[in-house]
C-alpha cells in the first residue's frame, strides 16, 4: 500500500516526460525554423550597430579577399565586407517577402470572401481576374510588371502584390464556401447573426487554418521572388545590399565563390526557416496530418 | 471524357488567352515612360506636326480599344513588335532562342521524374525511415534554394573548383553547331552524325538541366509521396494483399497507378517553374535560350521584348494547362462528372 503510494506519482511524470520529448521530436523542424527566423529579426532590430563594417565602405586594397577572421564572408570586387553587406541585407529582403504575403493576403481573402458570398456576377468576374493572373508563370508576368513600372523597390512589391492575390482569392473563396454550407453556420443563421458577424465569428476561425499555413509558406516564395526581380535587376538600386542583387553582381567570379554564394547562402536559411514553420503549422492545425 | 467537358475547357481557353493579351496590352500601355519621347528623342518630340504623325502611324491617337484591336490584328500576323537592343522583330529572336530552352527545359523535366517518382516512392513506403527523411530534405532545399544561387554554386564547384564541367554555353566557345534542322543540338548533331557534337552538347547540357530540375524535383517528390501515402490506406490495397499478391505487385499495378494522378496535374506548375528557372540558371550558364533573353531585355528595359515573352509564354501555358486538364480527364473520369 505504502509501495503503491510512492510509487503513483511518478507515473504522470513519466508520461508527460514522454509526450514531451515526442511532441519535440514531431516539431523540431518547425522549432529550428522559428530560432532561424528569430535570429534574423534580431538582426533586422540590431541593424548596422552588428555590422563589423559600413556596407559600402569601399576599399580597393582589400579587394575579392576570401573568408577569414577579419572578413568572415571575404570581401567583393570593391573591397566591401560581404558579412555587414549580407546582415544589413536582411533589412530589405525580409520585410518585402513579408509585406507582399500581408498585402497580397489581404487583398485575396478579401477579394475572395466577398466573391464567395456576393455570388453571380460578381464571382464570375473576380473570380476570372484571378484566372488570368494566375494564367501566367508568376515570375515572367512580375517582371513584365516590375519592367513597365521601372526600377525600385516599390514597384518591385507592387509587381509581386500583383500576381500574389489570386491564389489566395481561390484558396479564401473555396474555404468560405466549403464553411458556409457547414451546419453551424446554419445554426448561427437561424439564431439571427448576420453575415458579417458570422464571417467574423464562424467561418474565417474554422478557415483560417489551411490560410495560415499557405500565408507562412509562402514568405519563403516571396522572399525568393523578390530577390530573383533584383537578380534582374528589377529590385532596390545599387550600391544598396540586397541578396538577389549581390548574387547578380559576383556572378562572374566563379573563383571568388563567396561574393555570390554567402548572400545566396542567407536566402536559403530563410526561406528554409518559413517552410520549416509553414510545414510545422500546417502538421498542427490539420489533424488528420498530425496522426502521420 | 464527354464532348460537351472538352468543348467547354476548349472554350474557356481560348477566353483566357483574349483575357491575357488584354492584360499584355494594358501593362504594355501604362508603361511610365512615354514611347514617343524615347522613341522620337528631343528634338523632334518638341515639334507638334511630328508628334502627331508619328502618333497617327502608330495608332496612339485613336481610343484605347481601338489601340487594342490594331494590337490584336497585328499579334494575328505574329508581329510583337520590333526588340529595342536587337532591332530585330520580337518573334524572330523568340524562334531563335526557344530550342536551346526547349532542349533544356525536356532534359530538366525527364530528369525530375526519374528523380522524383521514385524517391516520393520509396519514401512514402518506408515511412520514417531515413529514405524518407533525406527524401524530405532533399525536397526541401530544392524547393527551397533560389535557382539562380543554385546555379551559381553549381557553376563555381564544378567549372571553377574541380574543372570536371565543361565551359558555359551549349557548346565550347568557336564550336561550329551542328546544321540546321530542329535547332535542338542533341537531335542536329545526331542528325548529321556528328557523335563529337552530341556529346559536347549533351556535357554542356548536363548541369544547368541538373541546377533547373532541381525545385521541380522538391515538387514532384513531395506530391508522390504525399499521394502514395492517401493510396497506401486505400482499402483495395488492403484487398490486393489479402488476394496474397506480392507487395511489388500491389506497388506498381494498384498503388502507383492511382497515386501518379495527382503528380501528373502537376504539369502546368513543373512549366511555369521551368520558365522561370530557366531566366536564371541560362544567365548564369551563358545559354543562348529564351530565359536569356528574357533577363538582357530586363535589364536594358528592352518593353517589347519583355512583353513578346510575356506574352509567348503565357500562351502555352494555357495550352499546357489544357492538355493537361484534358488528359487528366481521359485518366479520372471523376473529373467531369464534377
Amino acid at each position: 500500500m505504502i509501495q503503491a503510494e510512492a510509487q503513483a506519482p511518478v507515473i504522470p511524470v513519466v508520461l508527460v516526460e514522454s509526450h514531451a520529448r515526442r511532441r519535440f521530436r514531431r516539431y523540431w523542424l518547425p522549432i529550428v525554423g522559428a530560432l532561424i527566423a528569430a535570429a534574423w529579426g534580431i538582426v533586422i532590430l540590431l541593424g548596422p550597430s552588428m555590422a563589423p563594417y559600413g556596407v559600402n565602405d569601399v576599399d580597393l586594397t582589400a579587394r575579392l579577399l576570401p573568408p577569414s577572421s577579419i572578413h568572415l564572408f571575404g570581401t567583393d570586387d570593391l573591397g566591401r565586407d560581404v558579412f555587414s553587406r549580407v546582415l544589413l541585407g536582411a533589412r530589405l529582403s525580409l520585410p518585402t517577402g513579408l509585406a507582399v504575403v500581408f498585402i497580397g493576403g489581404l487583398l485575396g481573402i478579401g477579394i475572395g470572401a466577398v466573391a464567395a458570398y456576393a455570388g453571380g456576377k460578381v464571382e464570375e468576374i473576380l473570380m476570372r481576374v484571378a484566372d488570368v493572373v494566375l494564367a501566367f508563370p508568376p515570375l515572367i508576368l512580375a517582371m513584365a510588371i516590375a519592367a513597365a513600372r521601372g526600377v525600385g523597390v516599390g514597384n518591385a512589391v507592387l509587381s509581386l502584390v500583383a500576381i500574389w492575390w489570386p491564389q489566395y482569392a481561390r484558396l479564401s473563396r473555396s474555404l468560405i464556401l466549403v464553411q458556409r454550407d457547414q451546419e453551424y453556420v446554419q445554426a448561427a443563421r437561424a439564431l439571427g447573426h448576420g453575415p458579417v458577424r458570422t464571417l467574423a465569428r464562424h467561418i474565417i476561425p474554422n478557415a483560417a487554418g489551411p490560410m495560415i499555413a499557405l500565408l507562412t509558406l509562402d514568405v519563403g516564395n516571396a522572399i525568393i521572388t523578390f530577390s530573383s526581380l533584383s537578380f534582374l535587376g528589377l529590385g532596390p538600386v545599387p550600391p544598396t545590399p540586397e541578396w538577389g542583387a549581390m548574387v547578380s553582381a559576383g556572378r562572374l567570379l566563379i573563383n571568388q565563390w563567396w561574393v555570390s554564394g554567402m548572400p545566396g547562402f542567407a536566402i536559403l536559411s530563410v526561406v528554409l526557416a518559413f517552410n520549416f514553420l509553414g510545414d510545422g503549422l500546417r502538421d498542427w492545425l490539420d489533424p488528420r496530418s498530425r496522426q502521420r | 471524357m464527354t464532348r460537351k467537358y472538352v468543348v467547354a475547357r476548349i472554350g474557356a481557353t481560348v477566353l483566357m488567352a483574349l483575357a491575357a493579351t488584354l492584360i499584355v496590352f494594358l501593362v504594355a500601355h501604362f508603361v511610365p515612360v512615354d514611347p514617343i519621347q524615347s522613341q522620337l528623342g528631343d528634338l523632334a518630340s518638341s515639334k507638334p506636326e511630328i508628334v502627331a504623325r508619328y502618333r497617327a502611324r502608330w495608332g496612339l491617337d485613336k481610343p484605347l480599344w481601338q489601340q487594342y484591336l490594331i494590337f490584336l490584328e497585328k499579334l494575328s500576323h505574329g508581329d510583337l513588335g520590333e526588340s529595342i537592343a536587337t532591332r530585330r522583330p520580337v518573334l524572330d529572336d523568340i524562334k531563335q532562342y526557344a530550342p536551346a530552352t526547349f532542349e533544356l527545359g525536356t532534359l530538366a523535366t525527364l530528369l525530375a521524374l526519374a528523380v522524383g517518382i521514385p524517391l516520393g516512392v520509396m519514401a512514402a513506403v518506408k515511412r520514417d525511415s531515413w529514405i524518407d527523411h533525406s527524401a524530405r530534405g532533399i525536397s526541401l532545399v530544392g524547393v527551397s534554394a533560389p535557382t539562380f544561387w543554385l546555379a551559381f554554386i553549381a557553376l563555381a564547384l564544378f567549372y571553377g573548383g574541380l574543372e570536371i564541367a565543361p565551359s558555359p554555353g551549349r557548346l565550347d566557345a568557336g564550336a561550329q553547331p551542328p546544321p540546321y534542322v530542329t535547332g535542338l543540338y542533341l537531335v542536329d548533331s545526331l542528325l548529321a552524325g556528328d557523335l563529337g557534337t552530341f556529346h559536347s552538347t549533351l556535357a554542356h547540357l548536363i548541369l544547368p538541366a541538373v541546377v533547373l530540375a532541381a525545385t521541380t524535383t522538391g515538387v514532384i517528390t513531395r506530391t508522390t509521396r504525399a499521394s502514395m501515402l492517401d493510396t497506401l490506406d486505400q482499402d483495395y490495397i488492403r484487398t490486393a494483399r489479402a488476394k496474397g499478391l506480392r507487395e511489388w505487385g500491389v506497388l506498381a499495378r494498384h498503388a502507383l497507378r492511382n497515386a501518379l494522378i495527382p503528380v501528373f496535374t502537376l504539369g502546368g506548375v513543373a512549366y511555369a517553374q521551368l520558365l522561370s528557372g530557366a531566366v536564371m540558371t541560362e544567365t548564369i550558364f551563358a545559354f543562348p535560350g529564351l530565359g536569356r533573353y528574357a533577363f538582357q531585355s530586363a535589364v536594358v528595359l528592352d518593353f517589347p521584348a519583355i512583353t513578346g515573352i510575356t506574352l509567348i509564354v503565357g500562351l502555352i501555358y494555357l495550352i499546357v494547362n489544357l492538355g493537361v486538364d484534358l488528359s487528366y480527364a481521359a485518366i479520372d473520369p471523376r473529373v467531369v462528372r464534377r
